[in-house]
């Protein structure tokens, strides 16, 4: 009997959909069911594009999919539209089971999207998750009179811990069609009968984080923590960036490969065209790693010694602030700054994201509703805000005069930022809707599931960077050696002398900027700039132009017409400033 | 009868949900939170200069801009009353 049972589900069964309300932590019941690390967050719309994975079952595979999570089966954005349609498409093809992840704290809302998928003709198995913070916080429910009411099988889960996740697996068999009977437009007084029967709730005083909670989003408190909270970021991502690179990636660079690239560098000979394009030029008879200019020297050390540090740093407390729920609530404060930009609150989230890498920035703007909101989005981070290898390479240029060196740039961007961001809000036309999310619980992010998250975000800058920064080396090698930068330095480098102060050269480093940001702003370095040329020039090539990963995102996201329109306002926007900056300084 | 919006409630007081007074749509997506007529609500936090609002519905959190939360009617207990 269950031989059959097995080899039907065997043949039958192929795809488990995972579904809930956002925040739930049905990514990382994913992550644990499939071992393949996904983004989890805190805050409601990151798993727009949902991921997919696998999972072993027996002696064959099953496809699991994390579904964008939704409150409801009756669409009211782009992201509950792709839900709906993954659930269609499974309950038509008739060979998935769907399990519907509920937030155990949050009974009577999570059960009025089961109710909805209990109506569905698709076998259900429920895992109430967050089962131990329910616990904590006094709420009991009774799991086997809602297995009773509901007729399919509920799981207590505590996804971050894994503990139930066995169960869970063990009975994914016995997932079943619902049929419960109820009148779909009462459904609010069914969901209200069914936890009245199921949940009692213990009287108990305010928590910590309910504290905290109530501090942190009241604008009297919340502002000024706030920017504690900013102000301490800022300096972890400093601190970690600079610690690791003084004393682990210099080190490694120096003392290790140094010795290696000068025994590659004998081999070659100093003069052959190969030894500028491997090592590039030798100072003083030594390598200096942020000069020398060849693929293996600056082209490993700008990626690896330079920014991974400061990239690992800015995922590690970001992915912080995204786990423990601090992010949107950071958005109902800053929500009336936004309105000058034309946005909402929750566009802070895309923003912060962009600092990182604009990329994975611009695709977090589908967390908002309108085609206005995410133009003038993408476009604003696209010109002001510089990424984190950029920002990381800036600082290591600039740094060396403190303060007089690196205000003037961010200064400058922050203001471009606002100003532009206000030119676009009255000049894009269509409607920029008001701020509605949902404000989770504050958490304490579990640490592995942390850690795996900064890991794939490490790991996708290292695979999607890498190969542009060594090919971004290996072209300005070329186009040097064969007189091309020379050549365009001297059709355009007169205007851009005289509008930006800077010499010939620039013209070139805007050329690489395409390419990759951090090594165009580490062409500066040999230039011999002063900090006036090195501020504009820093300005300049955030402001000019996306970077081609970046540009093609937005080519995609925007489409071609948009994105003209996007690149005419970051390329005027750019030379302006620029001549002011050159006026002004 | 005591009835208000959400934006003139006082920090930390509970009423109850009479009427949401918007389109569908918006109808809809209070719905899907669990924010509709017939449930009790309390305002957490509303922003300075008419910025967004913080409820509390069931045991979820919501923000929403003061011109949604304006169109939420809400039923104060009369003083005599415990809700």
């Amino acid at each position: 009997m269950k031989t059959t049972r097995d080899s039907k589900f065997k043949h039958l069964k192929k795809q488990i959909l995972l579904m809930g309300n956002p925040n739930v932590g049905k990514s990382v019941l994913f992550t644990r069911l499939t071992g393949v690390g996904v983004i989890a967050s805190n805050y409601p719309g990151t798993t727009v594009e949902y991921s997919i994975g696998t999972m072993g079952f027996g002696d064959h595979t099953v496809k699991v999919i994390d579904v964008p999570g939704i409150y409801t089966l009756d669409p009211t954005s782009p992201a509950e539209e792709v839900a709906v349609n993954l659930l269609e498409e499974a309950i038509e093809k008739k060979n998935s089971i769907i399990i519907n992840v509920l937030d155990a704290t949050n009974l009577e809302r999570n059960l009025n999207l089961t109710l909805q998928l209990l109506k569905k003709k698709i076998p259900v198995i429920i895992a109430l998750n967050l089962w131990d913070e329910a616990q904590h916080i006094g709420v009991k429910i009774d799991v086997h009179e809602l297995k009773a009411l509901l007729g399919v099988p509920v799981i207590p889960t505590v996804a971050v811990t894994g503990q139930g996740v066995n169960v869970l697996v063990d009975m994914i068999k016995q997932a079943k069609q619902g049929h419960l009977d109820f009148d779909d437009n009462k459904r609010w007084h069914e969901v209200g009968t069914i936890t009245e029967k199921v949940q009692v709730i213990h009287h108990r005083h305010h928590t910590v984080f309910e504290r905290l909670s109530d501090l942190t989003i009241h604008p009297i408190t919340g502002i000024p923590i706030a920017f504690v909270v900013l102000l301490i970021a800022f300096f972890l991502i400093r601190l970690i960036g600079e610690g690791l690179i003084n004393y682990v990636a210099d080190p490694l660079f120096e003392n290790l490969w140094a010795p290696v690239m000068m025994l590659i560098s004998r081999i070659l000979g100093a003069d052959s065209f190969l030894h500028t394009l491997i090592i590039g030029q030798l100072f003083n008879g030594q390598i200096d790693f942020g000069q020398s200019f060849g693929i293996l020297t600056t082209g490993l050390y700008v990626p690896l010694g330079a920014v991974l540090p400061y990239i690992f740093a800015f995922y590690l407390v970001l992915s912080f602030l995204e786990d423990s729920g601090y992010l949107p609530r950071l958005a109902v404060l800053i929500d009336k700054t936004m309105h000058i930009i034309g946005l909402h609150g929750m566009a802070i989230v895309p923003m912060f994201l962009a600092c990182g890498c604009n990329v994975p920035g611009v695709l977090a703007t589908r967390v908002l509703e309108t085609r206005r909101e995410r133009f003038i989005a993408a476009t604003l981070m696209s010109i002001s805000i510089p990424c984190m290898a950029q920002t990381a390479m800036i600082f290591g240029l600039l740094g060396k005069y403190g303060a007089r060196g690196l205000l003037p740039v961010f200064i400058t961007l922050f203001f471009v930022w606002l100003i532009a961001g206000n030119i676009m809000r009255w000049l894009v036309k269509g409607q920029s809707p008001e701020i509605f999310t949902e404000i989770p619980q504050y958490r304490i992010p579990h640490f592995s599931t942390l850690l795996k998250k900064v890991w794939m975000r490490v790991h996708w800058f290292l695979r999607e960077a890498l190969p542009f920064v060594l090919i971004g080396v290996l072209v300005v090698n070329i186009l040097y050696t064969f007189g091309v930068i020379a050549f365009l330095g001297q059709l355009t480098g007169p205007m851009i002398h005289k509008l930006l102060g800077l010499p010939l050269d620039a013209v070139g480093i805007l050329l690489i900027g395409f390419l990759r940001k951090d090594i165009a702003v580490g062409m500066l370095a040999p230039l011999g700039l002063s900090m006036k040329q090195l501020i504009i020039a820093c300005v300049v090539l955030t402001m000019y132009f996306p970077c081609v990963a970046t540009f093609i995102v937005l080519l995609k996201e925007l489409g071609i017409i948009q994105m003209l329109k996007a690149a005419l306002i970051m390329v005027g926007s750019a030379f302006l400033v620029g001549s002011v900056l050159n006026l002004l300084l | 009868m005591n009835t208000i919006d959400v934006t003139q409630m006082q920090v930390q007081q509970t009423g109850k949900i009479m009427l949401v007074e918007g389109g569908h749509g918006l109808v809809r997506r209070l719905e899907a939170m669990g924010v509709r007529p017939g449930v009790k609500i309390t305002k957490l936090s509303g922003q300075l200069m008419q910025g967004p609002i913080v409820i509390k519905v069931g045991s979820t959190q919501v923000a929403l801009g003061f011109g949604m939360a304006r169109k939420i009617k809400v039923l104060l207990p009369a003083p005599e009353d415990n809700l």
